[in-house]
């Protein structure tokens, strides 16, 4: 072991990669939210509490019906993908004219349903989830110690926001879903069915975040407040990134990560208000996002 | 913009003026009885959450900008009107003022980087800078941490009435959410209010007429959280109590809650959303979690079916404003 800057490399390291970790989950949140703002004009306020479902899901297949976490990770992001997609067709269809005010309201009461609803069954406290034996264990680098299931999330999630970055902006699908986001009524000339695009947007972008919830349940414990500690967080990285680009939320969703990281090593006192202080220099600097065009 | 307010024609506008009065009237009638027949701690604190509703509704249905963090001047002004009172000694009206002006600053502070982006991101930002304020919260010493400042002295008003006197305290709040409630409607209806809601319905218009609208949404965002502020100030001193909660996330939606059941943009429904909610959880508090869930479907039912409000729903009924 040796030291950076006085700080021992096995904690700088550890920090960084625990950045890192954070870091996919802004990243996957905010690609959530960027992709469900872009087709439906909406901030989806339930994103938090649908990354706690992914979690709890995950947890419950596990507890209930003994279905491992690799089978959640494929499942649990339809089950929930799929609620979403219910969600939009009974309660954000009939206001997609409406202001944007009362989509955030409206998302925000669901959220809070979600929340109480689970805090109502199982308490604050949290649910421990086993690493799969699969990532048990971990190797040592020489500077650090590496998890084996840490590294699989960082790898895991940076697979799956380049695929949707992919499928976003390389894909005939994607070009579909870009167009819609430009002129709605176009497209549906073109004879595309624009309404279910719309409800598969939403309820893709709830799965990610699922999807998301299903990896953080083996580190952090699964709790029902876990999804709105991160959903105000990931907001701020939404207006430091800007909400116009795919690749801007993946970059600065992994870039925050680590800055906290970081700064939990060197001010540890700042390290959950980091974010939210970057969101100002950023809005004093470029009060358009670094990746966002001026409104 | 599509928000809902109940603004009738010009041509009502005489009546409109005469329902206004005898809402008044109702309004400061009830308070005079109510005492003696509610508990005043309750109406004390029903009073705080209307002032805070007011304040919020100023913002929000006059100016057409969502605030999701306003629990941040509320709870700050209530952590330093209690700091005020028992660690310094002041009187109640200086303890007031105190946490008052600290929420004036932290308006004035916050404003000006909200008001650098529009719509939903300003609700967002609005949102992460009272998270900020309360993780600070969460780790200074002077507010206690998890614990609050807790028994904090009421004291004497003037130096004279004692505050302890439940009644007297009642007074107290009465005259100050009063007072604040007209300055709210005197800013409303002044030319600055009329100038407020042409940025509403249009903002580039305002613009282009020569109003130079990010200062006017600048001033009236910072006297909305004053007025929270001074909700948050008099209800540290009604519960002798600065404690998180005012200051988490939970409250800003809670005071969006009563607003929205009210009627957003109408003068009186923030008080009505304001006392139904209060008394709401009171008479909820044994179910505990449940009171979230209850929450979240009074929102949703809000925005799906509901969404002029109570008093919204009453003046578009009647035809007269209110």
């Amino acid at each position: 072991m040796f030291e950076i800057l006085g700080v021992p490399s096995q904690a700088l390291f550890g920090q960084l990669l625990l950045g890192l970790i954070n870091g996919s989950f802004y990243a996957l949140l905010s690609l959530g939210l960027a992709v469900i703002f872009g087709m439906l004009n909406i901030i989806n306020f339930t994103h938090g509490a649908q990354y706690m479902m992914g979690a709890f899901v995950a947890f419950m297949l596990l507890q209930y019906l003994g279905i491992n976490y690799w089978a959640a990770l494929v499942i649990v992001p339809i089950i929930v993908g799929a609620l979403g997609a219910v969600i939009e067709r009974l309660f954000l269809k009939p206001i997609q004219r409406l202001d944007h005010l009362y989509g955030l309201i409206l998302t925000f009461g669901l959220a809070l349903i979600i929340e109480g609803l689970f805090r109502n069954y199982y308490g604050s406290t949290g649910q421990p989830y086993a690493i799969p034996d699969e990532l048990q264990g971990g190797h040592n680098l020489g500077f650090m110690f590496l998890p084996n299931y840490r590294a699989w999330v960082i790898v895991f999630s940076l697979v799956i926001c380049f695929a949707t970055w992919f499928a976003i902006e390389r894909t005939r699908l994607g070009s579909y879903l870009r167009a819609a986001t430009e002129n709605p009524t176009l497209v549906r000339a073109f004879g595309i069915n624009v309404p279910r695009m719309v409800t598969l947007t939403y309820g893709f972008g709830v799965g990610l975040a699922a999807l998301a919830g299903v990896m953080a349940a083996p580190i952090y414990n699964v709790s029902p407040q876990m999804g709105s500690d991160i959903i105000i967080v990931v907001f701020a990285v939404v207006v430091i990134g800007g909400m116009g680009s795919i690749m801007g939320a993946i970059l600065t969703g992994f870039a925050l990560g680590i800055v906290e990281g970081l700064t939990k090593v060197f001010f540890p006192e700042a390290s959950n208000t980091v974010i939210f202080a970057i969101m100002i220099v950023v809005l004093l600097v470029r009060p358009a996002g670094l990746f966002g065009r001026s409104a | 913009m599509a928000i809902m307010t109940a603004a009738p024609a010009q041509w009502l506008r005489r009546e409109a003026d005469t329902s206004i009065i005898v809402a008044a009237t109702i309004m400061v009638v009830f308070l005079i009885v109510a005492p003696f027949v509610l508990y005043p701690v309750f109406l004390e604190k029903a009073l705080c959450f209307a002032l805070f509703a007011c304040a919020f509704n100023l913002l929000i249905g006059y100016v057409g900008l969502v605030s999701f963090g306003h629990a941040l001047y509320f709870g700050w002004a209530g952590y330093l009107s209690a700091y005020a009172a028992k660690s310094w000694g002041l009187d109640p009206e200086f303890a007031v003022l105190t946490g008052t002006v600290t929420a004036a600053v932290l308006g004035v502070i916050a404003g000006g980087v909200a008001i650098r982006r529009q719509g939903i991101y300003f609700a967002m930002i609005t949102l992460a800078l009272a998270q900020m304020m309360y993780l600070v919260a969460l780790r200074a010493k002077f507010t206690g941490g998890e614990d609050g400042i807790q028994a904090v002295p009421r004291g004497h008003l003037f130096g004279i009435f004692d505050l302890r006197n439940e009644m007297t305290m009642y007074a107290f709040v009465v005259v100050v959410v009063l007072a604040a409630f007209f300055l709210i409607y005197r800013i409303i209806n002044s030319p600055f209010g009329e100038v407020l809601k042409a940025i509403r319905e249009n903002e580039l218009r305002a613009i282009s007429l020569g109003y130079r609208t990010d200062r006017y949404k600048l001033v009236a965002f910072a006297l909305s959280a004053t007025l929270a502020g001074l909700a948050g100030a008099v209800k540290a001193l009604v519960f002798q109590l600065a404690s998180l909660t005012d200051v988490h996330w939970t409250m800003s939606g809670e005071v969006v809650l009563m607003t929205l059941v009210g009627g957003l943009g109408t003068i009186f429904g923030p008080i009505v959303g304001a006392f139904l909610i209060v008394a709401l959880e009171n008479y909820l508090a044994p179910l505990g979690q449940w009171v979230l869930v209850i929450q979240g479907a009074i929102f949703v039912a809000c925005v799906l079916a509901f969404r002029r409000g109570i008093v919204g729903e009453l003046a578009s009924r009647l035809r007269v404003k209110l």
